[in-house]
């Protein structure tokens, strides 16, 4: 039920992050998400893509420090306390998230938020009979 | 030999060299002049005091054969430093100042018990630069089988090292740790290799540095040192006991002085080293100021050779940081580096002014393996290096992670300091 999230080390520098999307259009991977976090002196950019293993292949391979974790994606009703029911779920269940995003694009009519946990796997056994449209693999990919 | 029996040589060494270098080199007739004191004042080590200092300034100033103590002729061969911050210092030879070279490099390679059975990759760079002809030299007096492949070409480096199975590798410790490094991107491992002990000189670095390269390339990592001025590497160097360096001393005599004061340190302090060829006859050097910042070890060595010991070095005066009053050294700071996980053993020390105090950054490698998606966690490390670093220098520094291989490698000596200060 978890997808598959690379992230990539990025040096605060000019043209990295066009480095490493030139890497991904040459080896035809096609982003579904993209979410760039940073401090001071690095950044993080995280991303759902469609070839989640061919794409930390082909970076690694291009001398980026390049890591993959297991994400939870969930579907969230696009209207007022749409993510405050979400939340609130994910509370009950006792869990912290770590970070979390969203797609840019809605599945359905609902839109699609990216969440990190602790542990995707633990999280998932805690989350499956709660009230949530926890999204498959395929599904986030078939957009 | 006894100390004693030691002291009787070096006077009488002493004596002669004196008398030589006011007879044949007038910048020492002209510095000794201008102190009053003629060679019969001179009658024993314990008058070395007397005598002028020699400086690089100096070394710059009658480049490039205004020290020379023979005829031009007896030259056999010239070195000179690289000459990045200035002009070059030139070292010649004569025949006897090779064999010279030969004795006391072969010495350097018995510390490490090199012998006619043994294979030496000489990655030390070959031409003007001393590292590679001095390796050179010592392991044809040994009787071994030099590979003299200089420096760089990494890769080719690594399938000699494969093919000819050397026993014993020579070159600088940054450039070691960067063969390991392509050892490893390449699937070579240097337990399959036939290593077992490295000669390592030319830059300063830290005992955590020798742990990290003794557990990269399996072999046992000795310090050499040595410096152009003076004959190139075989100065001195430690033995398989790894705890100083026996200084050959019939050769080089040893002072240790106060940069300040000029004035020898008491027993066992710390201060400037200072060297005197004996024995050199092309360019016989007096109380040459190294800049290299060291201690005598008191003791006797566990190997029994009673050759005096120094601490390997502290750093040099001219690498010195003054950051916010405190005196430090790159390699202190490296020593506290190579503790730490989760970075990489590489790394660059930025220093820059920012009103009118000294600011220093240090830039460190993320190691690949502790790379994580959380921020929180990468500035976790930065902060833990900041704070080693506080802990154990009581320096301020602001640690910048940098993606692995970011750093620039150095087949020579590593260039470890950016001084964006303008003073």
């Amino acid at each position: 039920m978890y997808i598959k999230q690379i992230s990539v080390f990025l040096e605060n520098q000019a043209g990295r992050l066009y480095d490493v999307m030139t890497v991904l259009a040459d080896n035809n991977i096609n982003l579904r998400a993209l979410f760039l976090t940073d401090s001071s002196d690095f950044g993080i950019l995280r991303l759902i893509v469609d070839k989640p293993d061919d794409c930390l292949k082909v970076l690694k391979e291009s001398q980026f420090t390049v890591n993959i974790t297991n994400v939870i994606a969930i579907e969230v009703p696009d209207h007022a306390g749409g993510l405050s029911g979400v939340l609130k779920e994910i509370y009950a269940a006792d869990l912290n998230i770590e970070y979390m995003y969203a797609f840019v694009e809605k599945h359905h009519d609902n839109a699609v938020l990216i969440f990190r946990f602790e542990s995707a796997e633990a999280a998932i056994k805690k989350l499956k009979d709660k009230n949530l449209k926890i999204m498959s693999n395929q599904s986030v990919l078939a957009e | 030999m006894s100390p004693d029996e030691t002291q009787s040589i070096q006077s009488e060494q002493l004596v002669q060299l004196v008398k030589k270098v006011y007879e044949s080199v007038p910048f020492y007739r002209k510095r000794m002049d201008g102190l009053g004191i003629t060679p019969e004042d001179i009658k024993s080590i314990a008058d070395i005091n007397k005598l002028p200092f020699t400086s690089k300034d100096d070394m710059r100033e009658t480049y490039p054969l205004g020290l020379l103590s023979v005829n031009q002729s007896e030259i056999v061969e010239v070195h000179t430093s690289s000459g990045t911050t200035g002009k070059p210092v030139v070292d010649a030879y004569t025949i006897d100042d090779i064999d010279l070279w030969s004795e006391v490099m072969a010495r350097t390679l018995g510390m490490g018990n090199i012998t006619n059975k043994d294979i030496v990759q000489n990655a030390f760079g070959y031409g003007l630069f001393t590292g590679g002809l001095g390796v050179h030299y010592g392991a044809r007096r040994v009787g071994a089988n030099v590979i003299p492949i200089s420096g760089g070409n990494t890769i080719r480096q690594l399938a000699i090292l494969q093919d000819f199975k050397a026993t014993a590798l020579t070159c600088t410790p940054s450039y070691c740790l960067y063969l390991a490094e392509v050892a490893e991107e390449n699937g070579i491992h240097f337990t399959d290799l036939n290593l077992k002990v490295g000669f390592f000189g030319a830059e300063p670095w830290s005992e955590n540095m020798r742990k990290e390269i003794e557990k990269k390339l399996d072999l046992k990592a000795i310090d050499i040192y040595g410096l152009t001025e003076i004959i190139g590497p075989g100065v001195a160097s430690e033995c398989l006991e790894q705890d100083g360096l026996h200084i050959f001393e019939d050769h080089f005599y040893p002072e240790i002085i106060n940069p300040d004061t000029l004035q020898p340190v008491a027993e066992g302090e710390k201060g400037e080293l200072v060297i005197t060829t004996l024995t050199k006859q092309g360019t016989p050097i007096l109380r040459y100021r190294t800049r290299d910042i060291t201690f005598f070890r008191s003791g006797s060595c566990a190997c029994d050779r009673t050759h005096r010991r120094m601490n390997r070095l502290l750093g040099r005066t001219d690498d010195m940081l003054i950051i916010r009053g405190v005196n430090i050294f790159p390699s202190q700071i490296e020593e506290v580096l190579f503790n730490i996980d989760h970075i990489e053993p590489h790394y660059q020390l930025v220093v820059d002014r920012v009103n009118q105090l000294d600011t220093l950054e240090v830039q460190v490698e993320l190691n690949e393996k502790s790379f994580s998606d959380e921020v929180r966690k990468l500035e976790e490390y930065e902060r833990k290096v900041e704070k080693d670093l506080h802990t154990a220098l009581g320096i301020q520094a602001k640690v910048k992670l940098m993606e692995p291989k970011s750093i620039q490698r150095s087949e020579g000596k590593a260039k470890r300091i950016i001084d964006n200060r303008q003073i």
